[in-house]
């Protein structure tokens, strides 16, 4: 391939790259337009996992999700900053990252991702509470904008199943805390037709989402299912789950990845299209955000490419056939809330990597411990034992963080991942003799 | 002789191991990494070359028969003492050089007179007790130039300093800057004269016909007049990816010591590595390939540098460390790993009136309680085990390693510790250079 192509590669966007830039640039302006007074809509403050965003759109709210920015502002090489300011605020270096992060955004202006002002929230709406920092976070939050907070709490799956009594305990609080906190801030009643409208539309973007994941089966694999993947999840884990634009995206993102499959084509990377895939990978654990095309590059330089991984399930388990299911509203947003990844109980974790593993027949597994997320951490080690016992295949693995760029040991974490690379390529010609 | 070539290249030392075809050990070679890789590689290279004529002389008195062959390999250490000597003067004269040099270049001209009679006394003693280093079985505290000339000569500017009424700073501040030229030096060798002399001066001439000394002769002509041609290379370690190598030829240092202790250890299943800057437990299968790993990733506490930092702290060298500790009458609790707190807990611990060997033997139980917990989660430790690393060379390391590894795991564990383990993560780098030059595609240095 001569340099010019490889130039074009790295700059060529898809369209559906392009049409997500769209949709985010056209939400933050509706945040700013409610931020500089010149729209009226409701902001509501929530977090990834267990979202309820069918719920926030059909009472027109605007949501606003923290870690997104968070995230963000990782990528935008902003994180140091506003952790800075965090900790100068008192914030210690052992608290989570992606909450100084965003409060030292808040501190500075709250400028959002794309260089907007974002608005005050009127309700912060607290979903998920596997995650015990989110309640302080949205603690900090509340004594910040003086605004009511909501919460629902969500039980924990410590043996994979969802029972009656747990859905209805969730069913019970979103009839009567949450729906009628949202029905007094938006100032009307919930229309239930809405709801159920977005609710279809979630679904069809699913299955499209789930064919896009299952499309990594193939070999050379279309698709990055981590790096490549966390932008796949953008839409339906942040602003635009039961949205026609939501819609629109997936059915034009499986279209493309189809295409590459007829190909035989496998995902662009920071360095090219990435067709030669010696390893197949499984990935545990959140990505590195502050060198994130760093981290990838030291996968897609060693020919590696990740298949699947936990983190792009945060906001949901579809490939295991939960849909949104139009026809009960209330019990559907229950079990949503119910099988974000993160409310699993570690033996559960353990099964569905083992299953992704064997699914995608991957080569390796590699866990990213990151110092930030316990919810994500704790136990990983055992998974990490647990997993290579079962299936054999060698588990790797590393230590970052999410947004502070002071826990990304960039030349060990490459050193690392190079011996594991090169670990499987011996693996290999040992079993091949 | 062909030989593949294994550079080891940490952040504290740099290794470099030669095998010939065939897969034998020939030749290794050990330097201080200091900041310049690449001399540290050359200088490597260049003592294990050395090394390797060694082995050529051994080949070649292996195929004397009679008494005067044995005889005359019994000579081999002798002769090795005796050109090793010759090294060892041939550097201390150039650090007596570059010492005027920088005598030259003092600003204060008042102190140069003073300062250069007591370097050249101190010298003038070193050169004199030399001999003494280097004798048939002396006991080496350390192969290194700088270690061993870096003792004589602060105990030398000891000496002097009161003698002469000069600044001991000043004094050993000039060998300090010095010693820097020398390492950073690859000096050029003629064999075909080093080695009949040294053979000369263990067995000089003598009336009678000595078969011992034609045999000795006849191999060190052969030694030093066969070439040896590095045709394959590979690379491990810290520094490896500024060492002139191609991609293909760089390995990761956690297969180079699993397969270096493997292969001197055959029933090798966990590796312990203390290096300079990190730790890395390792599990190995039957051939030893690794299984798994586990290395420290966000910070290097309790890592061969601590040792380092705590020997400056000390005023001590390096190797002189372990055998302090091992004087300890209890073990003070040592609760950092961090460097940089262990050193304010010696000067606390210190301050307190505790002695400075428990004080040791408590910071070497600090790094080896982080090196357990490590291994503990590659997946433990299983027999044998073999530890390697520069920390391995540290004898209250090792003791707390077996005392520490029999109270968590198995008493009847095979613990192996090698007096080459430092070597291992060449040695697994040269059968790497090894295998891909019995493949057909032996990787070369590129030219720099």
């Amino acid at each position: 391939m001569s340099q010019n192509q490889q130039a074009h590669l790295r700059v060529a966007k898809e369209p559906s790259q392009e049409r997500q830039k769209r949709m985010i640039g056209d939400h933050f302006d509706r945040l700013a337009s409610v931020a500089d007074g010149t729209c009226d809509e409701k902001v509501v403050y929530t977090f990834v996992p267990g979202n309820l965003t069918e719920l926030i759109g059909a009472f027109g709210m605007l949501p606003v999700l923290p870690e997104i920015n968070a995230l963000q502002s990782g990528m935008r090489q902003q994180s140091a900053g506003y952790i800075a300011e965090a900790e100068k605020s008192g914030h210690s270096e052992d608290v989570c990252t992606y909450v100084k992060c965003d409060l030292g955004m808040l501190k500075s202006g709250n400028v959002g991702p794309t260089g907007t002002r974002l608005p005050r929230p009127d309700l912060l709406l607290l979903s998920y509470t596997g995650c015990f920092t989110f309640m302080k976070w949205f603690e900090l939050l509340r004594e910040e904008y003086k605004c009511p907070v909501v919460m629902l709490h969500v039980p924990y799956q410590p043996d994979g199943v969802v029972t009656p009594a747990m859905r209805k305990y969730i069913v019970d609080q979103l009839e009567t805390v949450v729906i009628p906190a949202m029905e007094r801030i938006a100032g009307k009643k919930l229309d239930r037709d809405a709801l159920s409208e977005r609710l279809a539309r979630s679904a069809q973007a699913e299955d499209d989402l789930v064919a896009v994941w299952e499309s990594a089966r193939h070999r050379p694999s279309p698709i990055d299912g981590y790096f490549g993947g966390v932008y796949y999840i953008g839409p339906i884990f942040s602003a635009f789950r039961g949205t026609e634009d939501a819609v629109a995206y997936y059915c034009e993102l499986r279209a493309e990845v189809e295409g590459r499959i007829a190909r035989g084509e496998g995902p662009t990377t920071p360095d090219g299209r990435l067709d030669d895939q010696r390893h197949r990978i499984v990935v545990e654990g959140p990505p590195n955000w502050t060198s994130f095309n760093e981290f990838w590059r030291m996968f897609s330089r060693e020919h590696a490419v990740v298949v699947s991984s936990t983190y792009t399930r945060v906001g949901g388990l579809y490939d295991h056939g939960f849909r949104h299911d139009p026809k009960n509203p209330i019990e559907t947003l229950a079990d949503y809330c119910l099988g974000c990844y993160t409310n699993l109980g570690l033996p559960t974790r353990i099964d569905y990597i083992e299953q992704t593993i064997r699914t995608y027949e991957a080569d390796g597994f590699l866990i990213n411990s990151v110092k930030s997320c316990n919810s994500f951490s704790a136990g990983q080690l055992l998974i990490l034992r647990e997993l290579e016992k079962r299936t054999g295949v060698p588990g790797g693995f590393i230590e970052s963080d999410l947004v502070d760029p002071r826990y990304f040991a960039k030349a060990n974490i490459d050193n690392r991942l190079q011996s594991y690379f090169q670990m499987l390529d011996a693996r290999r010609l040992r079993h091949a003799a | 002789m062909n030989v593949s070539v294994g550079i080891d290249l940490g952040s504290t030392t740099t290794k470099a191991v030669l095998l010939d075809e065939h897969g034998e050990l020939v030749g290794r070679g050990i330097t201080n990494s200091r900041s310049n890789y690449a001399a540290a590689s050359a200088v490597a290279r260049d003592e294990a070359l050395t090394a390797a004529r060694f082995s050529l002389i051994a080949r070649a008195l292996a195929r004397v028969r009679g008494e005067a062959g044995g005889a005359a390999r019994a000579l081999i250490p002798d002769i090795e003492g005796a050109f090793r000597l010759e090294l060892y003067r041939d550097e201390l004269r150039y650090l007596g050089v570059r010492i005027e040099r920088h005598l030259d270049n003092l600003t204060e001209a008042h102190l140069r007179a003073p300062l250069r009679g007591a370097a050249q006394a101190v010298l003038a003693d070193m050169e004199r007790t030399a001999p003494g280093l280097f004798l048939a079985g002396a006991q080496r505290k350390s192969d290194f130039f700088r270690d061993l000339a870096g003792a004589a000569f602060t105990a030398g500017s000891e000496r002097e300093s009161v003698d002469r009424q000069v600044s001991f700073e000043r004094l050993v501040g000039l060998f300090d800057r010095a010693i820097l030229d020398v390492e950073m030096r690859v000096p050029t060798r003629d064999f075909t004269v080093l080695l009949p002399e040294a053979v000369e001066h263990i067995r000089p001439q003598s009336a009678a016909h000595d078969p011992v000394r034609y045999a000795l002769l006849s191999a060190a002509h052969e030694a030093a007049n066969e070439r040896i041609a590095e045709v394959a290379f590979a690379g491990t370690g810290y520094g490896r990816q500024t060492l002139p190598f191609p991609k293909e030829a760089v390995r990761s240092e956690i297969l180079c010591h699993g397969r270096g202790a493997h292969r001197v250890f055959p029933g090798t299943r966990t590796v312990l590595d203390i290096g300079g800057q990190d730790t890395k437990a390792i599990q190995v299968d039957d051939i030893g390939v690794v299984t798994s790993f586990q290395m420290n990733d966000r910070c290097a506490a309790g890592c061969g540098r601590y040792l380092g930092y705590i020997a400056d702290e000390l005023n001590l060298g390096l190797h002189e460390l372990g055998p302090l500790a091992l004087r300890a009458q209890k073990i003070v609790r040592v609760n950092s790993t961090c460097t940089v707190f262990a050193g304010a807990e010696l000067r606390e611990r210190l301050a307190l009136g505790e002695r400075r060997e428990d004080i040791l033997a408590g910071l070497h139980r600090a790094i080896l309680l982080r090196a357990m917990s490590l291994l503990a989660r590659s997946g433990g430790v299983r027999s044998e085990f073999t530890f390697t690393g520069g920390v391995c060379k540290n004898p209250m390391a090792t003791r707390l390693l077996r005392a520490l590894v029999d109270e968590h795991y198995d008493s009847g564990l095979q613990l192996n510790i090698h007096p080459d383990s430092i070597f291992m993560g060449a040695l697994g780098a040269a059968m790497y250079a090894n295998d891909d030059l019995h493949a057909g595609r032996p990787s070369a240095l590129r030219a720099q």
